[in-house]
């Protein structure tokens, strides 16, 4: 089992007639996922490496099954992209796309809400169950399936903690993105850990901004019973850019690394300085219930 | 992208938002030929807050003043921030100070406002103090503000009905514009009776710059100084930051941000490297890569090309590759045999040797 994402999904790929669209079909396809097929209006009947194309996500679902899509758009065309599979109720909506304007990622966050659509992203690696399925861009070589969750603003260090944890594997990784607003949060993924099987400890991959990790520490205390460890990157960082007086009557003093460390400490979650140290502290919690 | 108060000023007037006349004068001489109005303030156009309290805003009573007060300003240094250029306003005779923004409510994935009837340069004092006296209204995405809005905004703060209007347009500004803030502190309301906008500060979304035609949007080399002696290079702003913390554990300090995203070719390793040596703190380069999409072998040979590129190299670099044909990667580097270029094969380590370059070890 996994989250989310299983060997059953069927996956379709909106911009899969693009370049990164069509690579990226090929890296999927080989790491075993089902996808099965694309979506441009332009290209509606054509095939691409023998996965056929169809006009609309609506079409692709009716024709297919497919309940997991992929978008490959340009930024200029990820908002009506997602709105699209949002109307066409598709349960799992993964947003690749770097550089979504984010006026674009409010309104069509705001326009799934009472809707069937998980969407995750934008600008996210993806989400990939190890031996089952791959829906997005994460390498599905640098790790196996195990039975560790992982939960990651940052692409980068996602694969960095997969490839740090490889003997033991994951049930799922989750690239939920950087952007300010993003579908699926840590909390979410969280929530979805703590409720699946197949996954005995989490691990939580955060970075300055937001206070998204201060968030997520409350809702470990409150309701995550699974051993968690932790992560933040940019303790050395410059501080923000951002400007005015905003920001600062708005989140107080969160959004500092030594901050979200300090909640998620709070809450019981053990929080490495590195990565490294954090692979240790995952194999420390994890000690007692493979012996 | 943050924008300048001047820039701000003219998106404002754009959507019809009041504010001063005024200028941009980068000598003394320009000063003085924008100072039309019997009184002006003259002030310092830098992107960071606390200006006036630095010396960067003069009231002038004469044009020949204004070019005084214009020289006086002008070069001066602003937390870090030079002053190359001032507006020069026609004074406004305030009778209240108002504090209005937009901004995005990240925990909330919408938009929110922000105001109070107390605006001016405390309102940072006034927030934690009394935050009652600051409102927070949300703004549902797909609804946005209209005049029945801009007035519940406005109750919320406690600012009279006059302001509505300018509320309302300064959303237009915030939705039109793809900002990320909108903020105007002081919104004020002058003896006679009008509501202008005294300031103004606007982030404008870099992701939106497609959509633009007047040319405010930047995509700058994704580099930050910083004031340590060991340069950094990585792909991914997360393990880039990561990479800035490990270095910070061994005792020596980064020397900089420098994200290369996804992309690795020879120019882009080039120019990065030339920015990142082109510092003369740096003592030491420490290159940290994990080839998710990116593969390790064009990595190495965008780091050898570099390295003619630059004609070679005079400090010390430390090269880490992992992942996507990092073994291919290795042997690249290994058979360009670069005296100046160590290979190791873990962060932790990669950085500590790094470290100890840099420290003359």
């Amino acid at each position: 089992m996994a989250i989310w994402l299983t060997e059953r999904s069927k996956v379709i790929v909106q911009g899969m007639t693009g370049s990164q669209g069509a690579k990226h079909t090929a890296r999927m396809l080989r790491a075993g996922t089902d996808v099965v097929g694309g979506v441009n209006a332009r290209k509606a009947g054509q095939t691409v490496g023998g996965t056929p194309v169809f006009g609309t996500v609506a079409e692709a679902m009716a024709e297919t099954g497919a309940d997991t899509s992929v978008v490959f758009v340009p930024p200029r065309f990820t908002g009506d992209a997602v709105t699209e599979a949002i109307d066409a109720e598709i349960p799992l909506c993964v947003v690749i796309t770097e550089g979504v304007p984010v006026h674009d990622a409010t309104r069509f966050w705001a326009h799934a809400q009472g809707g069937r659509t998980r969407i995750i992203g934008p600008n996210c690696p993806g989400i990939a169950s190890p031996g089952a399925s791959n829906a997005g861009i994460i390498p599905a070589d640098i790790t196996t399936a195990g039975r560790i969750g992982l939960v990651s603003k940052s692409g980068t260090l996602t694969y960095q903690m997969m490839y740090e944890l490889r003997d033991i594997g994951f049930s799922t990784c989750v690239g939920i993105g950087g952007d300010p607003v993003i579908g699926t949060t840590h909390i979410d993924a969280l929530a979805a850990f703590e409720a699946d099987p197949a996954t005995d400890a989490v691990v939580m991959i955060g970075e300055i901004g937001g206070d998204a990790e201060e968030r997520a520490a409350d809702y470990i205390e409150a309701h995550v019973g699974k051993p968690v460890v932790g992560y933040v990157a940019g303790f050395t960082a410059p501080e923000g850019k951002t400007m005015g007086h905003a920001g600062a009557i708005v989140s107080g003093s969160a959004g500092t690394a030594q901050a979200k460390k300090e909640a998620l400490e709070k809450a019981g979650v053990l929080v490495g300085r590195t990565p490294s140290e954090t692979a240790r502290l995952l194999r420390s919690v994890l000690a007692p219930a493979v012996a | 992208m943050d924008l300048f108060e001047h820039q701000a000023k003219e998106l404002f007037a754009r959507h019809g938002v009041p504010v001063p006349d005024g200028a941009v004068a980068r000598t003394p001489e320009e000063a003085r030929a924008a100072a039309t109005a019997p009184r002006v303030v003259v002030k310092a156009q830098v992107k960071v807050g606390g200006r006036g309290k630095a010396g960067g805003v003069r009231l002038a009573d004469s044009p020949d003043d204004a070019a005084e007060k214009a020289r006086q300003i002008l070069g001066m240094d602003i937390k870090g921030h030079p002053v190359h250029a001032v507006l020069v306003e026609e004074a406004s005779a305030i009778a209240r100070e108002y504090y209005v923004s937009y901004l995005l409510d990240r925990a909330g994935r919408t938009f929110m406002s922000v105001c109070s009837a107390e605006g001016g340069m405390e309102i940072e004092e006034v927030a934690r103090t009394r935050p009652g006296a600051v409102a927070r209204v949300p703004i549902a995405a797909a609804e946005g503000v209209d005049a029945a809005k801009a007035r519940a905004i406005a109750a919320a703060g406690g600012l009279p009905a006059a302001a509505t209007e300018a509320i309302e347009r300064l959303w237009n500004v915030f939705v039109a514009e793809d900002a990320t803030l909108v903020e105007v502190n002081p919104l004020v309301l002058t003896e006679d009776g009008r509501v202008v906008a005294l300031d103004g500060k606007v982030t404008l979304d870099d992701n939106a710059a497609f959509r633009r035609t007047d040319g405010l949007a930047s995509a700058d080399l994704n580099y930050v100084k910083l004031d340590g002696e060991v340069g950094i290079i990585g792909n991914g702003a997360g393990l880039v930051m990561s990479t800035l913390d490990v270095v910070a554990q061994t005792g020596m300090r980064p020397a900089n941000f420098l994200d290369i995203g996804g992309g690795a070719s020879a120019e882009v390793m080039a120019a990065a490297m030339r920015t990142v040596l082109g510092d003369p703190d740096v003592r030491s380069l420490f290159v940290n890569v994990f080839g998710g999409i990116t593969a390790c072998d064009a990595v190495a040979s965008g780091i050898v090309s570099a390295v003619e590129l630059l004609g070679g190299v005079d400090r010390p670099i430390v090269v880490r590759l992992d992942g996507n044909n990092a073994e291919e990667g290795r042997r690249i580097l290994d058979d360009a045999a670069i005296p100046a270029l160590e290979r190791v094969d873990t962060m932790d380590d990669a950085a500590r040797r790094a470290a100890e370059l840099a420290a003359g070890v």
